[in-house]
């Protein structure tokens, strides 16, 4: 029985990762780790002496409004981050994607097996920071592992469209712009760690063109505790936009990739 | 230019199949022609050349052949399927050595071969297998655990060659694969290539030394700007565009210009080169008491049977070895 082609390629990261794992894993883990201590517990304190702060993160202390816009960043983060660098070196520097282009595989399987392999880090990213989440009494919930699962969704919309803009990137300092004014501003503004409702209406919008809002709404949907049923209709709309993401970034990326293996 | 191969001629005998067909293969760069148009028959089981300055579009048409570049325009048939259609397929099947290395630089020498086998769906336990056996072929068994960007560059290249038959491929193309080796392990190398011709691999060389060439192909073909401009065996290919020696003369340095007007009309012909002065005759040293008759005083002077080089430099104008 012949293995998918997706698989293969995802193989070949596994082998990269074997190498690197232990740096990646304490990286990834120890970020949302210090975000957390530092908003839980530290901003955290502030807001809930304030009674009127907790009516707007609807009734829940600080920690656990805060705590799915972590799970969910991190996932963004990792989704971005490792399709930047790792993806140009594929193509430009290592050039492993040409070797791989000489195979059976094609630009389909490249892309298609990088967005797993997306999926699996950021799915992983994020259980670690589910696991600990589920250590502390304010933030424990079965929420969580729904939560899990929306973030490695918007790992994986985040992955899709910055890998299309990495294979069309001519140099890395194209990374360092999607950071400073894609992935940080909506780090900062795309109503993780407070609710959106406090920003400018034009701003609000412009978060909302991006998947992490909608990822962070219904990943706190599922773990914070409003006393509402799930509104699953709205879970379905949220996670369609996502999918929509991931989804046109990864035709867009199959066909730059396509013209840039095979010329 | 009437000894010029005719696309008739550049065609092999035609059985048994042919494993590469080409009729009129051109490859376009947004609208710079790189290939202008090739025909050629590899036969299987042929070791077969492409020789030409740099730019000729060796390895552009390397690429068609690889399936990874999509043809311009012309058609062509590798196993009687067509790239366009059957690219994964054809691919599964042959074996390539790129000009520029596509190694997975941040593993190590045995994880690139694993990693490549299963890009080709083998077992993990037939990619270990290969893996040990190639890295003795490639004479890396030492370095099979050693991280591939600590490799020397002709290290790289020889694992680069070693997976390229992970896939134990029909066809293998080899984009001047020993660029970059020391003369002992091209010497292995060829020995190794050799032995697979003996298997009834079907080889596709590109080289920049002749005596490679000379060597290992049955038939080659010399591409200048994007054009096929001689085709035949390398014997063949000498007897129709050298003499049978060549006088090479070597003088005082900025001399060789007014030393090539002193020796017009010895031999067949002269060709002045940046280092030397080389004079085509069937009898060189007749050639050589002739010069010496002019009052030519050379610092050297040697008489040498032709070689691939001088069929090259007839051909394209142009010296390796500058
Ligand atoms: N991807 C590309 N885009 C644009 N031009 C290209 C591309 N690849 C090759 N060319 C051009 O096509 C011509 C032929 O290049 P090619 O690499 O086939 O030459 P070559 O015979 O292999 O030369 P060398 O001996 O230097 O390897 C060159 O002028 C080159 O600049
Ligand atoms: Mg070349």
């Amino acid at each position: 029985m012949s293995t998918p082609g997706p698989l293969r390629v995802v193989n070949s990261h596994v082998v990269v990762f074997r190498r690197f794992w232990r740096l990646n894993v304490l990286s990834s883990f120890v970020q949302p780790m210090l975000y957390l201590l530092g908003l839980g517990v530290g901003v955290g304190a502030l807001v809930d002496r304030n009674a009127g702060s907790t009516d707007t993160l609807g009734g829940v202390p600080y920690v656990a409004f805060v705590a799915p816009g972590v799970i969910v960043t991190t996932a963004m983060t990792i989704g971005a981050l490792e399709s930047m660098w790792p993806v140009m070196g594929g193509l430009r520097w290592r050039r492993e994607y040409h070797g791989m282009a000489a195979t059976p595989l094609g630009a389909t399987d490249i892309v298609l097996g990088h967005g797993i392999w997306m999926a699996v880090r950021a799915g992983v990213a994020a259980a670690a920071v589910g696991v600990a989440l589920a250590l502390f009494d304010d933030t424990r919930s079965w929420g969580l592992l729904p939560a899990i699962v929306v973030a490695m969704f918007v790992g994986i919309a985040f992955a899709m469209p910055t890998m299309a803009y990495s294979i069309g990137a001519e140099m890395d300092g194209a990374f360092a712009a999607l950071q400073r004014f894609v992935i940080i501003p909506l780090f900062l503004f795309g109503g993780a760690f407070y609710p959106l409702s406090q920003l400018p209406e034009a701003v609000q919008w412009i978060a909302r063109a991006f998947p992490l809002w909608h990822g962070v709404v219904v990943a706190r949907g599922f773990t914070t505790d409003h006393g509402a049923p799930i509104d699953w209709v709205a879970v379905a709309g949220h996670l369609g936009y996502v999918a929509l993401w991931a989804v046109v970034g990864t035709v867009v990326a199959v066909r730059r990739l396509e013209r840039r293996l095979y010329p | 230019m009437s000894s010029v191969a005719s696309p008739a001629s550049a065609a092999a005998p035609s059985s048994p199949e042919p494993l590469i067909v080409a009729r009129g293969l051109t490859k376009s760069f947004d609208g710079f022609e790189a290939v202008k148009g090739i025909d050629l028959e590899v036969r299987p089981g042929e070791f077969f050349g492409f020789l030409g300055p740099n730019g000729a579009g060796k390895s552009s048409t390397m690429r068609m052949i690889a399936c990874v570049s999509p043809v311009s325009s012309g058609t062509l048939r590798l196993f009687g399927l067509d790239p366009a259609r059957d690219g994964a397929r054809i691919r599964a099947r042959i074996g390539v050595v790129p000009q520029l290395d596509t190694l997975d630089t941040e593993l190590s020498v045995q994880e690139n071969l694993w990693i490549y086998g299963r890009f080709f769906d083998l077992p993990r336990s037939e990619c270990r297998r290969r893996a040990t056996e190639l890295l003795e072929f490639a004479q890396l068994s030492d370095r099979a655990d050693s991280v591939v960007e600590h490799l020397s560059g002709g290290m790289k290249r020889r694992l680069s060659i070693a997976r390229s038959l992970i896939n134990d491929p029909e066809l293998l193309l080899l984009d001047e694969p020993t660029t970059g080796l020391d003369p002992q392990a091209r010497h292995v190398l060829w020995e190794r290539l050799y032995r697979l011709k003996q298997q009834g691999v079907t080889q596709v060389l590109t080289t920049h030394y002749m005596d490679e060439a000379e060597q290992l192909c049955d038939r080659l073909v010399v591409m200048d700007q994007g054009r096929i401009v001689a085709e035949g065996s390398p014997r063949e290919l000498i007897d129709r565009y050298s003499t049978r020696e060549v006088l090479e003369l070597r003088f005082a340095a900025g001399t060789n210009d007014q030393h090539g007007a002193l020796l017009a009309g010895i031999g067949d012909k002269q060709e002045v080169l940046p280092d030397r002065v080389l004079v085509y005759a069937d009898d060189g040293e007749a050639a050589l008491s002739e010069a010496h008759h002019r009052g030519a005083r050379p610092e050297s002077a040697l008489v040498r049977r032709s070689s691939l080089e001088d069929v090259f430099l007839q051909l394209t104008g142009r010296s390796l070895v500058d």
